[in-house]
Order: structure tokens, then C-alpha cells, then sequence
């Protein structure tokens, strides 16, 4: 490991390498977050096919490599790509996923028709131009450094001049417009510098994989924070680590490819990030899941009680219960064990009666069941053969400051529509 | 017509028909990238059938496209529905991150003297089909990369004839399907390794980048003239003909590669018809 870590720093070939991917994938990291906002990824993997007949046309014309005339060629060809997909999505019937790949394999054909001609015309310089296809992380010049340290310096000050209206556009488009914004014009940047960004990843990652460049860090960092500054800052550092160490793995074997390898562990970050994320991870939603489904069958049981109750019934047995309200046996136990635990139901052999701490919670939770009742009925002019099932769900969700307010509205009411008891 | 040309073109020919019928309800379901994300995300079952029996003729070519189709179908709906990611970020990892695995695959296990490569993945080369030419006895039975696509094409016809009234409720209205009962999602997994296989029984001649646009382009076009499903596949079909045909020809006269040709010339069909039917529209009104 740090024989390698050497290497990088001692070889110039290696580090160059290391200083292009970290270039590429910063900046694609910070410009996917606004495709990604803007729920545009795909469009980026449209780019991506659609800069290779630019690439093609470049070399037609200028006759060299030169990477300054293949990126205006692709660059061309990006802009075009971008529009469109906008004209076919706005003036035709078709979805904008159909226009996106009519658009990606159309400009991709018509690459590869170029680039069969260019190898037919027996024009012996177009080696370097498959490398667009596949990516040459391993491979990159001097001139391929400054030209991406330029570029991506004019991405990161557009980025940084236009932030606001940036931002504006990625989460409320209609918004920016009413207040007079020249969306069209903001958006034309927000599709250059996504050009410029997918010109330089596919240097490094290929066709197919610079969309997962774009993609992948602003959907990872998505799910770490919901403030924009910081969602970038993350894209791009999830970005470079990724590059970074695809770069070092790679190093490791001949011939082993860079970008699959980024790819490769930008999926793994976006998988832990999407499992164990601790607000928005699946398996703390399914704990959130567990925990409601609990409370509700807490409450709900403790409703049955209170209802008991108040048919003259105080000690409840299994059957007594579940004659009034139809509930799984085993779900049943296990609530009611946990009540116990909670001190809310006291039990004598088979007989099951509500302690006075239970009373207290099953009253509050009936009166949020009759309140809301009262409230569709008076209010909101439902039937009263109609709010049953409503009040069953609202009444685990009314919070203390939501009961007053139904309190103030209704004046403090004493019965609910079906002339029970409201309890205090 | 010359006998190679004839056979080539054959071979374009149920390769495009087959893609285009399957792609009609991928147009009409708007899952078209779902499709473009299954013929990249094969990738890696080509690599790996390639690797267990070293040859692209066998049947574990066509399990491993299966399998890796579906795969890929469940795990955009993972990331979709059960993870709540949003659907163009799913698509656009899962088929990445499958094709990063089958270009790390190829360049591990194989050396430089296999014909896998990942030029022949995406480009394929469709003029150089007719020489792999099947004789039996003093018969010419055709070519073999014909004889891969033909059954896959037969099934695909049985499929939608048997299916064709489920396929289309399906297509125009899903809620409606599953009230009436219809496995929705069996007869989604179903056509996605369709799809996925006939991206790989096609692979070798037109690749895996064109392929979708045969999937795409003819039934775009054909929908985007009619809106009856039994003429969009009638007419998606006449269009993929002619597109092959003209592209073919088109291919020897200026020397470059037949596939992108076709695709090319079935882009500019719809180009011309968008252009029409929008001219038509400014026209009236």
C-alpha cells in the first residue's frame, strides 16, 4: 500500500492520471447534482453518446486530435443533442424517455457511420479517437490535464456566478419563471456546463459510464443532506474518493480498466448510503415502519378497552375482545404484553383491565377519535355513517396542539355525532 | 441480388422486425430506457457465458441474457419502489454499474486472443454475418447468426399473438390490467428477457448500442403517426424493412458499416416524419 502511494507521487504518468480523475470526477460530481435535482440524469447519458459524431466532425475538419477542435465538435453536437430532446419531448406525443434514447442511439449511429469512414479513408491518425468510446484514464496527456483543469475552472465559476438562479431552477422551475428569471437562458447554461462535464468524463470513464459520474455522487449525496451547498460538497467529495480509488485499484493489475472500476464503487456508495442512511435508509424506515405499527395496535387495543368500559365490561377476557374488534391473536398478545410492560393494562389470569394510567391514554385517544368525528360531520359536512374510517387513522396522528385547536373550534363538545361520550 | 447480400440482409431484417415489435410496447409503456438499460446491462451475462463455454454459440448465452435481464428489471424496481430513489437515477446506476462489471469481467479473464471485446459489444459488424454460413449436405441452410435471431423472433410472434389483448390493456392502461386480474408484473418480466435476449442474440451484428435503436426508432415513428397498437406494429414493421433496405445499400455505396447505416437511415425516416406531421399541425391551425 505504500509502495503504491509512492509510486503515485514519484511517477509523473501515474499522478497525472490521478490529478485528471479527480478534476473529472469533482466536476461531475457538482454539475450531476443539478441534472439529478432536475430529474435530467438520463439526459447526461444522451450527451455522452451524442458528443461522438461531434468528436468524429471535429477530426473530419481540423484533420488532427487536437483536443481543443474534438471538444468544439462535441460540444456542438452536445448543444444539439439537449435541444432536441426538448423540441421531440415538447411537440410530439412522445414520452420524454422515448425521445432520450431516440436521441442517444440516433447521434451514436451516426458516430459510428463517421468513424467508419474516417478508419476507411485509410487516415492513419484516427487511433485516438475510439478512446472516446471507452475512456483513457490510463493514457492522459499534459494537454489532456490543462485542457480539463480550463474547462472545469469555466464550470466551477459559472457554477458559483449563477448558484442562485442554479438553484432556483433545480427545485421550482415555475417559481423562477413568475418572478421573471430567463429560465430558457439558465437552463441553455445548465445544459453547456453538463456538455462540458460529459466531454471531459468520457475521457476517463468511456460513453456507456460517464452518466454514472453524473449520476451517482448526487444521488448519494442526496440522501446525506437537503441543503444544496452542501449536497454539492458531498457529490464531489463522494465523487473524488470514487475516482480516486478507482484509480488505485486499477494501478493494481495490468490492463485494468479505471472507470468500470469507479463505476464500480460509486454503486457501493449509493447501495450502503440508500440501506443504512440514518434518516432516509431503508432499514430505518422499516424500523420507523415497525415502531407506527405498534403504536397504532397499542392504541387501537386500548380504545377497545375504553369502549368496554363503557359498555359496563372491566375486566376483558380474549374472546370478550375480540368480539368487538376482529385482530390477529398473535399481534394481539404481543400488544397486549407490551401494555403490560407499559403499565397500561393490568392483568389477572385471563382477565385483562385498564390501569389509570391506561384510562388516561385510551380517553385521550377516543376523544381523538370522536372529536374528528364531530369535526367531518359539523365541518366538513360528511355523513355520519362516512367517518368511521377517517377518524381511525387520524386519531394516531392528532397532536396535543392540533386536539386545542379542535377543542377551540368545536367549543369544548360533549358528545360526538353518534351521541357518545366525548371523554376529558 | 447477390447471395450475401440477400443473407445479410435477411439477418437485418428479423433482427430489426423482432426489436421493433417488442419496442411498440415499450414506447407505448414509456420503458424504452428500461430497455436501453437491459441491452447494457447484458454485458456481463455475455461475458460470463462467453468464459464457462468460450464460444458466443450456446445456450448458456441465452440464460445468462435471460437471467441478467430480469435482474436488471428488479433491481431498477428496487432502487425505484423499495429504496425511493427517483426512477432516471435508478435506471441510469443499475445499467452502469452491470456494464462496469462485464468491461472489468472481459479485461480480467480474457487475454487478446478471444473475440470478445468491447467493440464487438457495441458495434457488432453486420456485413461480415454471411460468413458463417450453415450447409448441410449440399444445402445452404443459411447463416448462423440468422438461425440465432429466428427463433428468438418466432417467439417473440407467438408472444404477442397469444398475449396480444393482455399486451395491449396492459400497454394503454396498467391500473385497469391488474383489476382484471392480469399479472402485470410476470408478463413485464417475461418481455424484458425478451428484450434482453434479443439483444444478445443480436449483439454480434449490430451491437449493443444500435440495438436499441432498432427498439426505439421504428415504434416512435409508427406512433408517432398512428395511435391504434395494431397498425403501430404493423407500420413499425414496414418502416424497420425499409430501413434495413435502404440502409444496407446505402452502407456499400459510401463503405461504412452496415448497422449504424440502418439506424441512421430509420432516424432520419422519423426526423422526416416529425417534421411533416408538425409542418401539417402549423399548417391547419
Amino acid at each position: 500500500m505504500k509502495d503504491t502511494i509512492i509510486y503515485f507521487f514519484t511517477d509523473s504518468v501515474a499522478f497525472k492520471v490521478l490529478i485528471g480523475i479527480t478534476i473529472i470526477s469533482a466536476t461531475s460530481g457538482i454539475v450531476g447534482t443539478f441534472s439529478f435535482l432536475r430529474k435530467k440524469t438520463l439526459v447526461g447519458d444522451a450527451i455522452a453518446h451524442s458528443l461522438f459524431p461531434g468528436i468524429c466532425l471535429g477530426f473530419i475538419f481540423s484533420g488532427t486530435k487536437d483536443p481543443f477542435y474534438l471538444m468544439l465538435g462535441s460540444l456542438i453536437t452536445g448543444w444539439l443533442s439537449v435541444w432536441l430532446i426538448d423540441v421531440l419531448t415538447a411537440k410530439s406525443k412522445l414520452s420524454s424517455d422515448t425521445s432520450i434514447a431516440f436521441v442517444s442511439t440516433f447521434f451514436f449511429a451516426i458516430g459510428a457511420v463517421l468513424l467508419s469512414f474516417i478508419s476507411g479513408s485509410s487516415n492513419g491518425n484516427q487511433s485516438g479517437l475510439k478512446d472516446f468510446l471507452f475512456g483513457k484514464a490510463a493514457t492522459m496527456t499534459n494537454d489532456d490535464i490543462n485542457v480539463f483543469v480550463f474547462l472545469s475552472l469555466i464550470i466551477f465559476l459559472v457554477v458559483i456566478l449563477f448558484f442562485k438562479y442554479f438553484q432556483l431552477i433545480s427545485f421550482n422551475k415555475e417559481f423562477a419563471k413568475s418572478i421573471g428569471i430567463k429560465v430558457n437562458l439558465i437552463e441553455f447554461l445548465l445544459s453547456t456546463i453538463t456538455v462540458l462535464t460529459v466531454a471531459i468524463g468520457i475521457q476517463s470513464v468511456g460513453v456507456v459510464l460517464t452518466s454514472a459520474l453524473l449520476i451517482a455522487p448526487a444521488a448519494t449525496a442526496r440522501y446525506w443532506t437537503n441543503n444544496l451547498p452542501k449536497m454539492l460538497f458531498y457529490s464531489a467529495l463522494i465523487g473524488v474518493s470514487s475516482g480516486v480509488l478507482g484509480v488505485f485499484i486499477s494501478s493494481t493489475k495490468e490492463n485494468m480498466p479505471t472507470g468500470p472500476w469507479i463505476v464500480f464503487i460509486l454503486f457501493f456508495f449509493i447501495l450502503l448510503t440508500l440501506l443504512f442512511s440514518s434518516n432516509k435508509g431503508w432499514f430505518s424506515m422499516v424500523r420507523k415502519q415497525r415502531i407506527n405499527r405498534q403504536k397504532m395496535a397499542e392504541e387501537n387495543v386500548l380504545k377497545v378497552f375504553y369502549q368496554l368500559a363503557e359498555l359496563g365490561v372491566k375486566n376483558v377476557t380474549y374472546s370478550e375482545f375480540l368480539n368487538k374488534r376482529q385482530m390477529d391473536t398473535k399481534e394481539l398478545t404481543n400488544t397486549i404484553v407490551s401494555l403490560i410492560k407499559k403499565g397500561f393494562i393490568n392483568n389477572d389470569f385471563q382477565l385483562y383491565k385498564l390501569s389509570e394510567k391506561g384510562e388516561v391514554e385510551a380517553a385521550r385517544i377516543v376523544r381523538f377519535h370522536r372529536l374528528w368525528e364531530l369535526y367531518l360531520t359539523k365541518r366538513l359536512n360528511f355523513k355520519e355513517d362516512h367517518i368511521h374510517g377517517t377518524a381511525e387513522t387520524i386519531e394516531h396522528l392528532i397532536t396535543p396542539e392540533i386536539e386545542k385547536e379542535l377543542l377551540k373550534e368545536l367549543k369544548f363538545p360533549t358528545a360526538d355525532p353518534h351521541n357518545k361520550n366525548i371523554p376529558y | 441480388m447477390e447471395l450475401n447480400d440477400f443473407l445479410t440482409l435477411l439477418t437485418a431484417i428479423t433482427i430489426a422486425v423482432s426489436c421493433s415489435l417488442l419496442g411498440c410496447f415499450l414506447v407505448l409503456r414509456k420503458t424504452v430506457m428500461v430497455g436501453d438499460a437491459i441491452s447494457h446491462s447484458v454485458l456481463p451475462g455475455i461475458a460470463i457465458a462467453y468464459l464457462l463455454s468460450s464460444s458466443f454459440n450456446s445456450v448458456f448465452m441465452l440464460i445468462g441474457a435471460a437471467v441478467f435481464g430480469v435482474f436488471t428489471t428488479l433491481l431498477i424496481d428496487f432502487f425505484h419502489k423499495k429504496l425511493k430513489l427517483q426512477e432516471d437515477a435508478s435506471i441510469g446506476i443499475t445499467f452502469t454499474w452491470l456494464f462496469a462489471i462485464g468491461v472489468i469481467i472481459i479485461t480480467l479473464f480474457t487475454n487478446s486472443n478471444t473475440d470478445l471485446d468491447q467493440d464487438c459489444v457495441l458495434f457488432g459488424e453486420l456485413s461480415s454475418t454471411f460468413l458463417d454460413k450453415i450447409i448441410i449436405g449440399d444445402y445452404l441452410m443459411g447463416t448462423r447468426s440468422f438461425w440465432m435471431i429466428f427463433p428468438v423472433f418466432l417467439i417473440i410472434l407467438v408472444f404477442i399473438l397469444f398475449g396480444y389483448k393482455g399486451l395491449s390493456i396492459i400497454s394503454f392502461n396498467e391500473d385497469y390490467a391488474k383489476s382484471l386480474g392480469i399479472n402485470v408484473g410476470f408478463i413485464n418480466l417475461i418481455f424484458m428477457s425478451l428484450v434482453s435476449v434479443t439483444t444478445v442474440m443480436s449483439f454480434e451484428s449490430v451491437g449493443a448500442i444500435l440495438v436499441v435503436g432498432l427498439l426505439v426508432i421504428p415504434p416512435a415513428t409508427a406512433y408517432l403517426i398512428t395511435d391504434k397498437l395494431k397498425r403501430m406494429l404493423i407500420i413499425s414493421c414496414f418502416l424497420a424493412i425499409t430501413s434495413c433496405i435502404i440502409g444496407f445499400y446505402l452502407s456499400i455505396l459510401i463503405d461504412v458499416t452496415a448497422s449504424s447505416m440502418i439506424i441512421v437511415v430509420s432516424g432520419c425516416l422519423f426526423l422526416l416524419t416529425f417534421g411533416y406531421i408538425n409542418i401539417k399541425k402549423t399548417l391547419i391551425f
